[in-house]
């Protein structure tokens, strides 16, 4: 009884916010609302028994790109109204669409059952007496252990290539030489002159 | 009245459709776009953790894990592509992209 009230509950607020993520004036709104559809994403994954994601949906999601999402649209002097014109013109086709969309996939899932003939093909049954925690570890950094690494060169690319698309030097403004500091001489720097007493250079 | 592995999957159906919904509906705003990408890719990781719990396998989780990564990394290169983009153009509208072609 519980599980199942904290399942709709979790459900109904995350495919709330969810719609008033596309459906806000204000993007700020907007992404405050992904944030609370991440939240309660992280409840339904904690329904489900898994913890470490759950975990780290919150410090990954929230920590991380809903604030970098906040951070742009916050930092981008951007007319948003503007950019809603066009939000009715575009709302038959996305509706008539997305219910179509909608209708198949849950026609779909309800009609959905593995065959009874077929034996189910199990990788890496999870564990019992071990933490979630401890099961993801175990799985992971021995048989994906390649995929593991394939994952930390994705983001070390994508760090790279945001620095790069970002990074840039501005006129004008005055950086350290440090070849030219230390390639002054005496010679180059000081000069020397007769000042008559009285006038000035 | 027990939660079976269809109403996770209906959950996620729903969130991917208001993901594919909000694409539709915002054309002209890129940050909400990338935002509904967010969301579909939230319900794609519902679904397998849903899989992977009901059925018993923790591949399901470690998966999850790597859509998640990719996730984290495809979010900060298009806010990057859009920072660059509005620095340039002064505007984030979808329609003068396809200037950028060559």
């Amino acid at each position: 009884m519980i599980p199942a009230l904290f399942f709709y509950l979790f459900a109904c607020m995350c495919v709330a916010s969810g719609l008033m993520v596309i459906a806000a004036r204000n993007p700020v709104h907007s992404v405050l609302f992904l944030i609370l559809a991440f939240v309660n994403a992280a409840g339904l994954f904690l329904l489900l028994g898994a913890e470490f994601l759950a975990m780290i949906l919150i410090v990954v999601y929230v920590g991380a790109v809903a604030v970098l999402f906040l951070f742009v649209v916050m930092m981008l002097d951007v007319d948003f109204v503007e950019l809603r014109e066009g939000f009715l013109q575009y709302l038959p086709i996305g509706a008539l669409v997305g219910i179509v969309f909608l209708a198949e996939i849950l026609l779909v899932v309800g009609a959905w059952t593995i065959g009874p003939g077929i034996p189910r093909v199990i990788a890496a049954p999870i564990p019992e007496n071990l933490t979630n925690t401890e099961a993801i570890g175990l799985v992971l950094y021995t048989r994906y252990l390649y995929f593991f690494q394939a994952a930390g060169l994705v983001l070390l690319v994508a760090m790279i290539g945001a620095i790069v698309l970002t990074l840039r030097h501005k006129e004008k403004v005055k950086r350290q030489d440090i070849g030219a500091q230390v390639a002054r001489s005496p010679a180059t720097s000081i000069e020397i002159r007769k000042v008559k007493s009285g006038q000035g250079v | 009245m027990t939660i079976g592995l269809g109403h996770y999957l209906s959950v996620a159906a729903i969130l991917f459709t208001l993901g594919i919904f909000g694409i539709f509906l915002n054309r002209k705003n890129v940050i909400i776009i990338l935002m509904s990408i967010e969301l579909i890719l939230l319900s794609v990781n519902i679904n397998f953790v849903a899989f992977s719990s009901f059925m018993g396998d923790i591949v399901g989780q470690i998966f999850a894990l790597l859509v998640l990564t990719v996730a984290a990394a495809e979010a900060a290169i298009g806010l990057a592509i859009l920072v660059v983009y509005f620095r340039n153009r002064g505007s984030i509208a979808v329609e003068d992209i396809n200037l950028m072609k060559g």
